[in-house]
């Protein structure tokens, strides 16, 4: 008993800087996850779709990243700008899956039940897996990090009678991730298509009777969420490598909605930061009693408890039931 | 003309209730299990007994558990995996540690641990509903997971971390093991696979499979006639983790022979979904269809003279079955059990269209 309760608290006391050390590596994890959890909001709040392709277009649009870098790079066009022209490349290849999407899956399948739209996008992250291996090869890739300007090293700071080490990627991962989050923000409410967005997202039928298309609405959610894919694709890219396993952790993403709630996107941010914050702690001060990787299991235990008090997430429409 | 029910009276209400009503149905299902037992012997190879039929009938029976969950009482879950894990483990610690009772009993037994597991983790059902249970159901899934790998006395601290099945016999047949052979594995898990849809179909025509599909098609409206939902709930996540254990105590046992915990992944529960999907909600002969269709289709792809090599086929395999997927759902959203309903009726008036 005392070393579930007590121990791991006494170890926190003493050694603060190790604490905070894990509580950075959590909120960085954490605003990843909340990265790529945007994507499965976005999409869900325009279309009711739970988009499970969301991983696999991380993976997709990084590899593209890279795969077109490469490209280019073989017929002698390298350094900053390439992987600048690269990164429009990328850009460009998640809005053609984007309205590949719309077209061939989705405007067949409209006011079908939720389930079978969601086991399309299952067919899509197939698909997806299967063109992916063969356009780019199943090899895990390097992020071209360089060449984005995203910086190496860290920074060693002494605080709290200890070193707590920052790498600048991480830090850096931070800054966009927030940058991303709120040009979303200010996106949803004060653009016209944002506000389209948020239209569809109340109703799909009033939307549609005041002269939104559904349609384009669709396309530009994709879209977006295909953009959020490529940031947080280079950001796991560069503290890993880029390859398919990264469609795993993003299965991580999955708990930070339900504790967030599909349809809010400050839900999504703030569920990121607790599974992010809530997993490395219990995986260090408690992990060992177990035998360690509990990592795998406990953002889904978080995930659990939070919805049994709140069956919606902290922050989903209230849920109400008529007969 | 042939399949017409005219002039098959009903006298008595046993008749009524009859699970296979029609006289046609009765001798076509009689048809079907004749060539199951009799003619895939007799014709099939080894090959195609151990890697086509007997997993199609493993994955048919998991694809039936989950149906029960996710067709008639409307509970998605993405545990599959995770269950069928459990009855696999039960299985082999029992035979393990009482090996001189027959193994068929085990399997069978491994079924309720299987159960009592899925009823715990079944227990958020009530408050939570749709997607938001599939993702709490993904807790088992990577919860159980993570136990098959971190306890070792579930395998009996093997220093591979797998699990080996013994060899055990029936009538002094080998059935499990390196000595049994894909024809008495085949007739085995066809037995237990005939036996337990039988049961299935039972149960879903009974008062609990109606009391499942009331919950199903509006939990609240269920509640107020009178269906207690925690029970019924809770007695869904146990039949169907029953089917699903024994499903993959089945696999273990008569089909890999060893399995190591990621057989057991997030991508068997996956596969199995897909069946139930692809097949059809609510239709045990949709759990068959699917299954044959989601297992069979990748050996079909790779066995096509597509060229390349080995790594190539494997990657063309995932884009053509999920290319496939997306046809068939905007074909047939309904399953392929829908295409089999649509036939009987043009059967059924044939020669005239309607």
């Amino acid at each position: 008993m005392y070393d579930v309760f007590m121990d791991p608290f006494v170890q926190m006391a003493q050694m603060p800087d190790l604490l905070v050390q894990v509580l950075w590596e959590g909120l960085v994890s954490g605003v990843l996850y909340a990265l790529i959890a945007l994507g499965f909001v976005l999409i869900f709040k325009a279309s009711g779709v739970f988009n499970f392709a969301q991983g696999i277009m991380v993976v997709f649009s990084a590899l593209s990243l890279v795969g077109i870098y490469q490209f280019l790079a073989r017929n002698g066009f390298s350094g900053h700008l390439a992987a600048f022209v690269a990164l429009v490349g990328a850009i460009g290849v998640m809005f053609l899956l984007a309205v590949a999407v719309e077209k061939i899956v989705l405007r067949p399948l409209v006011n079908q039940p939720d389930i079978i739209l969601f086991m399309a996008t299952f067919g899509i992250t197939w698909f997806l897996i299967g063109l992916g291996e063969i356009i780019f090869g199943g090899e895990p890739k390097a992020m071209i990090s360089d060449q984005l300007f995203l910086p190496r090293g860290a920074w060693n700071v002494d605080m709290l009678g200890g070193m707590v080490v920052f790498q600048k990627l991480d830090v850096a991962a931070a800054v966009i991730a927030s940058l991303m989050i709120a040009s979303l923000a200010v996106f949803f409410q004060k653009t016209r298509i944002g506000r389209a967005l948020r239209a569809v997202a109340d109703s799909h039928k009033a939307a549609l009777s005041v002269g939104i298309s559904l349609n384009q609405i669709w396309v530009i959610v994709w879209f977006a969420a295909g953009v959020v894919a490529l940031v947080a694709g280079i950001m796991w890219g560069a503290r890993s490598n880029v390859s398919f396993s990264l469609q795993i952790i993003a299965l991580k993403a999955l708990p930070v909605l339900i504790l967030g709630g599909f349809t809010s996107v400050p839900g999504a941010i703030v569920g990121g930061l607790i599974i992010g914050v809530g997993e490395k702690l219990a995986e260090f001060y408690w992990g060992p009693l177990v035998g360690g990787g509990i990592e795998a299991w406990f953002a889904y235990v978080i995930a659990l408890v939070f919805l049994l008090f709140r069956p919606q997430g902290l922050f989903g429409d209230k849920i109400i039931e008529r007969i | 003309m042939f399949y017409r029910e005219a002039g098959q009276f009903k006298d008595n209400y046993a008749a009524d209730r009859a699970v296979f009503p029609i006289l046609q149905d009765r001798i076509g299902l009689g048809v079907i299990l004749l060539a199951a037992f009799l003619v895939v012997p007799l014709l099939g190879n080894a090959f195609f007994l151990n890697s086509i039929m007997t997993p199609f009938l493993i994955m048919a029976l998991g694809a039936i558990g989950l149906n029960i969950l996710v067709g008639y009482t409307g509970l998605l879950s993405l545990g599959t995996g995770a269950f069928m894990g459990v009855g696999a483990y039960a299985a082999y610690k029992l035979t393990t540690s009482f090996p001189q009772v027959n193994v068929l009993i085990w399997v069978m037994c491994s079924g309720f641990f299987a159960a009592a597991v899925g009823a715990v983790f079944g227990l958020p059902s009530l408050r939570i509903k749709g997607f938001y249970l599939a993702v709490a159901t993904l807790a088992a899934q990577f919860f159980l997971q993570w136990s098959f790998v971190r306890v070792g006395w579930l395998y009996n601290h093997d220093p591979s971390g797998a699990i080996q099945i013994p060899a055990r016999t029936l009538f002094g047949l080998p059935i499990t093991g390196p000595h049994a052979t894909p024809l008495t594995q085949y007739l085995v898990v066809l037995s237990i696979v005939v036996f337990m849809t039988l049961i299935a179909s039972n149960i879903v025509h009974g008062r609990i499979g109606r009391s499942w599909m009331a919950v199903r098609d509006m939990d609240i409206a269920a509640q107020l006639m009178g269906i207690r939902l925690l029970p019924t709930k809770l007695l869904a996540f146990a039949v169907s983790s029953f089917f699903c254990g024994v499903a993959g105590a089945l696999m273990v046992f008569f089909w890999l022979g060893a399995a190591e915990p990621v057989v057991f992944d997030i991508n068997l529960s996956f596969k199995i979904l897909f069946m139930v999907i692809i097949g059809g909600l609510g239709s045990l002969i949709g759990c068959f269809l699917g299954a044959a269709l989601i297992h069979v289709l990748p050996i079909v792809i790779r066995m096509l003279p597509l060229g390349g090599d080995a790594a190539m086929v494997e990657h063309l395999t995932f884009l053509l079955v999920g290319a496939l997927i997306i046809f068939f759902l905007i074909v047939e959203p309904h399953g392929l059990a829908q295409l089999w309903r649509l036939l009987k009726q043009k059967l059924r008036v044939w020669p005239f269209p309607y």
